[in-house]
């Protein structure tokens, strides 16, 4: 007779497919019948630039001495056609984020941290405030579907114009503002009810199609006489198409977002199931300006997913121009610090892990339009800790251009590459490390 | 992109008229230069601007920003008078796609036809069209008023936020699809009202603001007051809920 009690028993098994968060969703969904709502980019893991290496200098290559020969950081943005091209001393600009997602203290730091490195901050779907022109010596002004707060005076005053296409998290979606964070002043601005939760439109009203966008880029120049660089920004998902239709529609810079970009709201299903990596889109935007002989003459900034120098430095070897940061410069700010991890578990989240910013309750101050959580964020300490964390990825991209042998950043090249796993070798167009195969292109293991 | 147009404007290319009035002639003087020279007024005595052979290009009169009256004779292309500021701007002809898209005060007048888009974003202003307007008259206006003396097409005032749309004849498919508080008059038929829309009783404050309207556009008289209908925003869909889930 078995004796039950001593009969071995296997461990529970939890699936794969249905893991702890999906359980956890799926219960979600059953209770409220609203689909899950959050702020930042993809959180699946993808290939990225940690896929990739950098092989240095050896025999046949000279490094550069640190801390000694120069290695320069400049980039000028806009010299396609503009009178007024942008000149940054780093090629690490600020991507566009809303006054009403953000908080003005947020804006505010924002702009103080990217004027101290030279360089740019970027308005977002909600209109320009006096206090990001005051603290910001270079102002992106993002031209978007929704046109809030859109008005010639501060297309004049702007040092270069972005007309939105798409963004990385969610490429052919709108703006997403629940009514938590519509306060008076956000609503005026945006001329919409106080309170309401604003859906903003996903498509420009008054242009469709890359012919129609030739069309209103020339407004926009005739507006601003010429003077400002306009960029178009699209969500990465046919990079290689859409760079060569926004080449063709006049744009003097171009921007791609990966879909580790991050947003301010949006459907999770929606950030991450449609894009592609940034990684995979450099390599195809690069492409198709070279293929247009434009590449160098219109600048090519990435964005989405950037954390540190070397992701900057693999970028640019790809052949970016610049690239933009957002998630990244919110957590310089204190975004998600530990210091408030006690609020973040009320929250029912967790420090590192908080993304509901559409609800406006961030206990550091940034993704918030509460005044006294606002208050929280001293815009002078954190712009200067974004003023650090800029100079930190500047350095850290010198120390991989010099020891690759490069006076400037954009001398980085995709020689200078490996790719780690035979998906970024294929995406980034790199030979897999140790070999000389780039898949689908050349050579063999 | 047409690079030839990235030039200085040139004031000799810029005549001046038996009246006084600035004339120029855009069959020999590109766009850029009347656009360049109208940008350039601050308090000026150049009060009267004439514009010969639009010939439908783009951007005629865009950025204007001073209280000026121009006079084109002709169609004109895409966003003729976008952003205006202060100019009356009279077209003596059709306009293209997005004339006085974002205005945001001034009067332009088509005497003919306008395209998609028209007043499109319009923050304020009067645009007044005496023929029909195509699809998306009014998307996304932001407190502009446009009057439309013949019919509108689809999709007009789509997320339309602020300001008065006012039409004398039919309204196309999807009329004010997803509403905010822009006004919606129609004398005419509606093929159909878009998500959220809905006609509302039309009251002696909104019969005032009617002629406000008309009176403004010149139209006053033009039409009885009393054979319009009102639309407007439902507000059903300003939060979301699961049990509106058919409308989204």
């Amino acid at each position: 007779m078995n004796d039950i009690t001593n009969t071995p028993r296997t461990t529970p098994r939890f699936s794969a497919t249905f893991d702890e968060y999906t359980l956890s969703e799926i219960r979600r969904a059953a209770a409220t019948g609203i689909y899950d709502i959050r702020g930042g980019g993809a959180k699946r893991k993808v290939p990225h630039f940690d896929d990739l290496l950098f092989l240095g200098a050896s025999m046949s290559r000279y490094p550069l001495e640190g801390y000694r020969e120069r290695c320069d950081t400049s980039v000028v943005l806009g010299t396609r056609f503009a009178k007024k091209p942008i000149e940054l001393k780093i090629p690490i600009t600020i991507a566009g984020m809303s006054f009403g997602s953000l908080s003005a203290n947020a804006k505010e730091a924002l702009g103080r941290g990217a004027s101290a490195m030279g360089t740019s901050t970027t308005t977002g779907d909600g209109g320009m405030t006096n206090e990001e022109r005051g603290h910001s010596t270079q102002l992106v002004y993002q031209y978007l579907p929704s046109r809030y707060g859109m008005n010639p005076d501060d297309l004049k005053r702007a040092d270069a114009i972005e007309v939105v296409v798409g963004q990385g998290a969610k490429p052919g979606g709108g703006g997403m503002l629940l009514g938590q964070k519509i306060t008076e002043r956000v609503a005026k601005m945006r001329t919409l009810p106080v309170g309401i939760d604003q859906r903003s439109a996903c498509r420009h009203p008054d242009w469709t199609g890359p012919d129609d966008l030739e069309i209103k880029i020339e407004e926009l120049r005739e507006i601003t006489d010429w003077e400002k660089p306009i960029y178009v920004k699209v969500g990465a998902a046919r990079p290689y198409y859409d760079t060569a239709l926004a080449v063709k529609s006049g744009a003097d810079v171009v921007v791609v977002d990966g879909m580790q970009g991050g947003t301010a709201a949006t459907q999770e299903v929606f950030i991450e199931n449609v894009g592609i990596p940034t990684l995979a889109a450099v390599r195809q935007a690069v492409k198709a300006l070279q293929d247009l002989g434009m590449h160098r003459k219109v600048q090519l900034i990435v964005s989405g997913g950037i954390r540190n120098g070397a992701d900057v430095a693999k970028a640019l070897a790809l052949g970016a121009d610049a690239v933009a940061i957002g998630t990244a410069a919110l957590v310089a700010l204190g975004d998600n610090d530990p210091h408030y991890a006690a609020e973040y578990e009320a929250l029912g989240s967790r420090a590192g892990a908080y993304d509901d910013w559409h609800e406006g309750r961030d206990p550091a101050g940034i993704t918030t339009q509460d005044p006294a959580l606002m208050a929280r964020l001293d815009p002078v300490a954190a712009g200067r800790r974004l003023a650090n964390y800029l100079a930190v990825l500047t350095l850290e991209c010198q120390t991989i251009a010099r020891a690759c042998g490069k006076s400037h950043v954009h001398n980085l090249e995709p020689e200078d590459l490996v790719a780690l796993t035979i998906e970024a070798a294929a995406m980034a167009n790199v030979p897999l490390a140790g070999t000389n195969w780039i898949p689908g292109s050349t050579g063999s293991f | 992109m047409n690079v030839a147009l990235h030039t200085s404007p040139d004031m000799n290319m810029i005549a001046t008229d038996a009246d006084g009035a600035r004339l120029i002639d855009l069959a020999t003087s590109p766009v850029r230069a009347l656009n360049g020279a109208l940008h350039a007024l601050g308090t000026t005595n150049e009060t009267l601007w004439r514009v010969a052979n639009p010939r439908g290009l783009h951007a005629i009169a865009a950025g204007v920003d001073a209280p000026v009256a121009i006079e084109i004779a002709g169609n004109v292309g895409y966003y003729c008078g976008g952003m205006n500021k202060q100019a009356r701007i009279v077209i003596d002809g059709n306009a293209g796609v997005g004339v006085g898209e974002n205005m945001m005060s001034g009067f332009i007048h088509v005497k003919g036809d306008a395209s998609q888009a028209a007043g499109a974003t319009g923050c304020g202003g009067l645009l007044v069209i005496d023929g029909n307007a195509s699809a998306r008259c009014g998307i996304s206006m932001k407190g502009i008023d446009i009057v439309v003396k013949g019919s509108i097409g689809h999709m007009s005032a789509f997320m339309a936020q602020a300001g008065s749309l006012v039409v004398f004849g039919d309204a196309g498919e999807a009329l004010g699809d997803s509403l905010y508080e822009a006004k919606l008059f129609v004398r005419g038929s509606v093929a159909s009202l878009g998500a959220d829309c809905i006609e509302k009783e039309m009251r002696e404050e909104h019969r005032a603001l009617l002629a406000a309207r008309l009176e403004a556009a010149g139209a006053l008289g033009q039409v009885d007051i009393g054979e319009f209908r009102r639309y407007g925003s439902a507000r059903t869909l300003y939060h979301f809920h699961v049990d509106n889930v058919s409308s989204y």
